[in-house]
């Protein structure tokens, strides 16, 4: 067997690959996109229906922030006497993602709100459950507007991109360094966010003395966006704030600066929840920082469900609903709903929230 | 032949395992399908087929390879790497004609490195591929960073998830049950497959039997990684999706299902049947705890403690024997 | 395994002068490459060395070490303990949720969390020794059974900083003397198990387990006892380290220590710790644990893409189990030329 075996597994694969070279399919060549389009058509008079069955997926449970959206649509699913149920994988990944999707749509659920892992390994199992009849709502982190029905964003990428640089602008008074500490590397939300930071910090006049010198990731795992902000301080000694648009990274930074000889002296503005940052507003750490009620987004995602599946909406643009309590929402371009303006919370109004 | 005496005392009892890992998966497959709402459905099959793929490609190979007492621990990194280097051949505008091949072939590479630390320089097969899951893992980040790779070409993701005509059986099926086959066939059929067995029942008495135990080592790790680059382009078209962090934490699965099917971590025992049975167990388990409403944490629980039954077991019931045996005797 | 035959039963109870002078050119070798590579990094920027960094450095590897210090205990009888990353999340959670509601003191915290991880080793023991279930194999599920148990205790939620006492957190970012209180404890536990090794016969035997494990039984060693004992050690240790985890992050959810025994037994291999027992020190351990810590702190100093880290990790794991087997086929040879000038 001395030669014998790379010769079985070499030469067909070698041929193989060199019959392909000549004319081959390559990058481009499946144009066709898009994916199923919405061809219903919506009836604005009808009456929310109840008895519906709702299951939120979230990135992964086990995570404190989804508990909270799951509180807001389970509330929207009891008031509409329907069931619920909250299932996910303990891993952030997109492939376990895909198997309690096949199982949902198996189950014939009627609204599933997803917040995805990745924005296309998911297309093929939510095109699925979709010619199963199942609503597909997005919220928190979207996937391709192919193939789901509304996507239900917390806040205007433009306008948690703007918050986010106008809070920084006004703790540094409008020079310095500043380095950004985001999630994962492809978190959808987070680099779309920084796609406006950037673009804004090139074209606005009022940020021209405002440098972006780094953007690193912490994963969203406490210790390691702990450690990169350390790496941030060290690397970039003239450094004036820290922008983290995530949850986990900046109470993880928060957490660093406030033990070190930088607290004070660099500024961290950001996404946070009150709960977790309270500690460091009280202690000066933090001035400002914003974020929206992820209850309320939960509520948001359900009665958009409940509206879709009710066909009252069917995600094209212009088209209204009522969210219950939150009043009335208009559907914009791609289907999406947005939920509102970023709350910021400083040292004035953080004891009157509690998430 | 002595050592082929030996073998077949050797799998006796093995043989028995072997057989209660597929009766409990039998019988767990009609409990299930009887009592779990929509488990026995033909839609359900396919979505436990296209979930046990890659697990199973992976596992027939890890299964030759604990029989010769060695381990790959990297395989699931491998996924990782040659995924990520599929997405960067694709952006370079490389057919995917070619990717396909060439990602078999990079994943070859990768366990031509794993045989060449492992059997060439005799390290330790363990530490060895701890180093290349990190080292995989990682070149993958640096090959695909934090982006995703998604544009592939429809006909190929489909005919990854679409069944044969109008039937329920999916298309990937049938390379799968050829190449389980195949490695069925070379494992308990072949002079190769009788190789297998010595080095790891006796690296030493293999050697002097003439069996060229490196060489042959070597070359299973190559076929580990092949089998790891075919899974690569599983995972790829199947999710449509080139990232580095496809398959992660895939190697603990695959280790559980070999070791539950029966191979001996110590080499020279199993059998693939054994191996088949458990992949199927694990998954229809899992698919039926989900489709039950049971919670997330009990899968994880359900896993671990059946990889530590599986070694339990057949262990508790051998040294049951024999204390029996001794009582007989002493009172005989 | 054929090759570990050839391998000269290196430890450090031999008086051979030959395989001390092995031994010390490891420690020898990674005090040099830590030397090399802080001094490349402060060449790129001199903050690297400034006090508040060495002390970011410290805390960052305290953990590490303390729980590198358990497995080389382990690794020595031959064996392994992949679930410490488990017990560390089910310590921190436990420890954190008992100091936010119960509000214990913090020594009692910190015995609490000794005990959750003892209570895992004793587990990881007992199916190892009575249930003759290869290590590997046994704590690869106990990875999964622990965790799952962690999930099941936590949930969703999360323990805050502002949940946990300030004492307690002041235990977590304090200093003596520049450096950490966790750094220090860290050290304390490290040269506490280095003398027993070294010096205390049930210490010896387990290099005697992890060398020859027949040899070792049939000349009397207890080798349930020191199992157990190994295993014990080894799960009080990710205990406390758990209970460490909570003190100096603060915060804890179900997901703490989630996939750290890679860069633990990354840490005791680099250190020098055969995978398959009866060689190696704590103190290589504890500097493989220091050299991992400093490449991660060095990367994003030195702008080197942090996807490169985990690549780096794998390569020098590579890289030390190479040059081990280097260093013991040369000292074998000199052993043996030794023996042969000795008959003539």
């Amino acid at each position: 067997m001395s030669r014998k075996p790379i010769l079985t597994l070499a030469v067909p694969l070698l041929t193989a690959a060199l019959l392909a070279a000549c004319g081959g399919t390559t990058q481009g060549d499946d144009e066709d996109d898009g994916g199923p389009g919405t061809d219903a058509t919506a009836n604005p008079d009808a009456e929310i229906q109840t008895g519906l069955s709702f299951a939120m997926l979230p990135k992964s449970v086990n995570n404190p922030y989804f508990e909270a959206s799951s509180t807001g649509a389970e509330a929207v699913a009891t008031e509409l006497e329907g069931t619920y149920e909250y299932t996910g994988p303990s891993d952030a990944s997109a492939s376990s993602q895909v198997s309690y999707i096949d199982t949902l749509s198996q189950q014939a659920t009627d609204v599933i709100l997803l917040s995805a892992n990745d924005p296309n390994a998911l297309c093929s199992s939510l095109d699925q459950a979709r010619d199963a009849e199942t609503v597909v709502v997005t919220f928190d982190s979207d996937v391709d507007p192919g193939c789901r029905d509304l996507f239900v964003s917390q806040v205007d990428s433009d306008e948690v991109g703007l918050a986010l640089l106008e809070m920084t602008a006004e703790q540094i008074g409008g020079a310095g360094e500043v380095a950004i500490l985001s999630a994962t590397a492809n978190a959808t939300n987070q680099n779309a966010w920084i796609e406006v930071i950037e673009a804004e910090l090139d074209s606005n006049p009022d940020y021209a003395d405002i440098e972006l010198v780094d953007v690193v990731y912490g994963d969203d795992e406490d210790e390691k966006s702990f450690s990169e902000t350390q790496g941030l301080l060290q690397a970039n000694p003239d450094l004036s704030a820290i922008i983290s648009p995530t949850t986990v990274g900046i109470a993880a930074a928060a957490r660093y600066l406030s033990g070190s000889e930088y607290q004070g002296e660099v500024a961290l503005t950001g996404l946070g929840t009150p709960n977790q940052m309270r500690e460091y507003i009280e202690d000066g750490t933090v001035t400002e920082f914003a974020l929206w009620d992820p209850t309320a987004l939960g509520e948001l995602a359900a009665w958009t469900g409940a509206a879709a599946a009710s066909g009252i909406v069917t995600g094209a643009e212009g088209e209204t609903f009522t969210a219950g309590e939150l009043g009335e929402y208009t559907v914009g371009a791609d289907g999406v709903v947005t939920l509102g303006p970023p709350t910021r919370f400083n040292a004035d109004n953080i004891d009157e929230f509690d998430f | 032949m002595p050592t082929r005496l030996r073998e077949s005392a050797l799998m006796r009892p093995l043989a028995t395992w072997d057989a209660a890992v597929i009766a409990a998966t039998a019988a767990f497959l009609i409990i299930a399908a009887a009592s779990v709402e929509h488990f026995g459905t033909a839609r359900n099959f396919g979505y436990i087929v296209l979930d046990l793929a890659p697990i199973l490609l992976l596992a027939l190979a890890m299964t030759l390879i604990v029989t010769t007492g060695e381990i790959d621990l990297s395989v699931a990194s491998t996924v990782g790497l040659t995924s990520a280097a599929m997405g960067v051949m694709w952006n370079a505008g490389i057919p995917l004609e070619t990717i396909m091949p060439a990602a078999v072939l990079l994943g070859a590479a990768l366990g031509a490195v794993n045989g060449l630390f492992t059997a060439g320089f005799g390290l330790p097969s363990l530490a060895v591929t701890i180093g290349t899951l990190a080292l995989y893992r990682g070149l993958s980040y640096v090959l695909l960073g934090d982006t995703a790779v998604a544009d592939w070409p429809r006909d190929f993701t489909s005919w990854t998830l679409g069944t044969i005509g109008e039937s329920p059986i999916p298309n990937v099926l049938i390379p799968l049950a050829a190449l389980a086959a195949v490695f069925g066939l070379v494992l308990h059929a072949t002079p190769v497959g009788r190789s297998v067995y010595a080095a790891g029942a006796s690296p030493v008495a293999a050697a002097y039997a003439g069996v060229p135990v490196r060489r042959l080592k070597f070359w299973l790790y190559v076929v580990s990684g092949s089998m790891a680059g075919l899974t690569g382009v599983f995972w790829t078209l199947r999710y449509s999706s080139a990232r580095a962090d496809n398959a992660f934490g895939l190697e603990l699965t695959v280790v559980a299902v070999v070791l539950l099917g029966g191979v001996s971590i110590f080499g020279g025992k199993g059998a693939l049947p054994g191996v088949l049975a458990a992949v199927v167990l694990l998954t229809a388990l899992q698919n039926a705890l989900r489709l039950a409403h049971v919670s997330t944490e009990a899968l994880t629980v359900v896993t671990g403690s059946l990889l530590i039954v599986a070694v339990l077991a057949p262990n508790l019931a051998a040294s049951a024997r024999r204390t029996l045996r001794a009582r007989r005797r002493r009172t005989a | 395994m054929t090759a570990l035959g050839e391998r000269p039963a290196a430890t450090a109870r031999t008086g051979s002068t030959a395989l001390d002078l092995v031994l010390r050119f490891r420690a020898l070798g990674l005090v040099l490459a830590l030397a090399a590579l802080v001094a490349a990094t402060t060449a790129v920027n001199a903050r690297f060395l400034s006090a508040q960094s060495l002390r970011d450095l410290l805390f960052a590897a305290a953990i590490t070490v303390l729980l590198a210090t358990g497995m080389t205990v382990v690794v020595l009888t031959r064996g392994i303990d992949l679930s410490v990353g488990s017990v560390l999340g089910l310590s921190a959670y436990l420890t954190g949720s008992l100091l936010s509601s119960v509000g214990v003191p913090v020594p009692l915290a910190i015995l609490t969390g000794l005990a959750v991880g003892a209570a895992c080793g004793t587990v990881n023991g007992a199916i190892v020794h009575f249930g003759r279930v290869p290590p590997l194999v046994a704590t690869l599920g106990t990875l999964y059974v622990f965790r799952g148990v962690v999930y099941f205790v936590a949930g969703g939620s999360r323990i805050n900083a502002s949940d946990l006492p300030g004492a307690f957190l002041d235990f977590g970012s304090g200093t003596v003397l520049g450096v950490p209180y966790l750094f220090a404890l860290a050290v304390a536990v490290l040269a506490v198990v280095a003398v027993f090794l070294s010096r205390y016969r049930s210490g010896r035997d387990l290099y005697a387990l992890g060398s020859n494990p027949e040899a070792a039984r049939l000349s009397g060693i207890p080798a349930g006892r020191r199992l157990m004992g190994a295993y014990v050690t080894c799960g009080a240790l990710a205990g406390l380290g758990g209970v460490l985890y909570a003190a100096r992050f603060g915060t804890v959810d179900a997901s703490a220590g989630y996939g750290l025994e890679l860069d633990i037994v990354a840490a005791v291999v680099v250190g020098g710790v055969a995978i398959f027992g009866g060689s190696g020190t704590v103190v290589g351990a504890g500097l493989g644990a220091l050299l991992l810590a400093v490449i991660n702190n060095a990367l994003p100093v030195l702008s080197v893409s942090q996807f490169w880290q985990q690549a780096i990790v794998g390569a020098l794991i590579l890289a030390a189990i190479a040059l081990d087997r280097l260093v013991g086929a040369r000292t074998a040879r000199a052993l043996r030329r030794k023996a042969a000038a000795d008959a003539d």
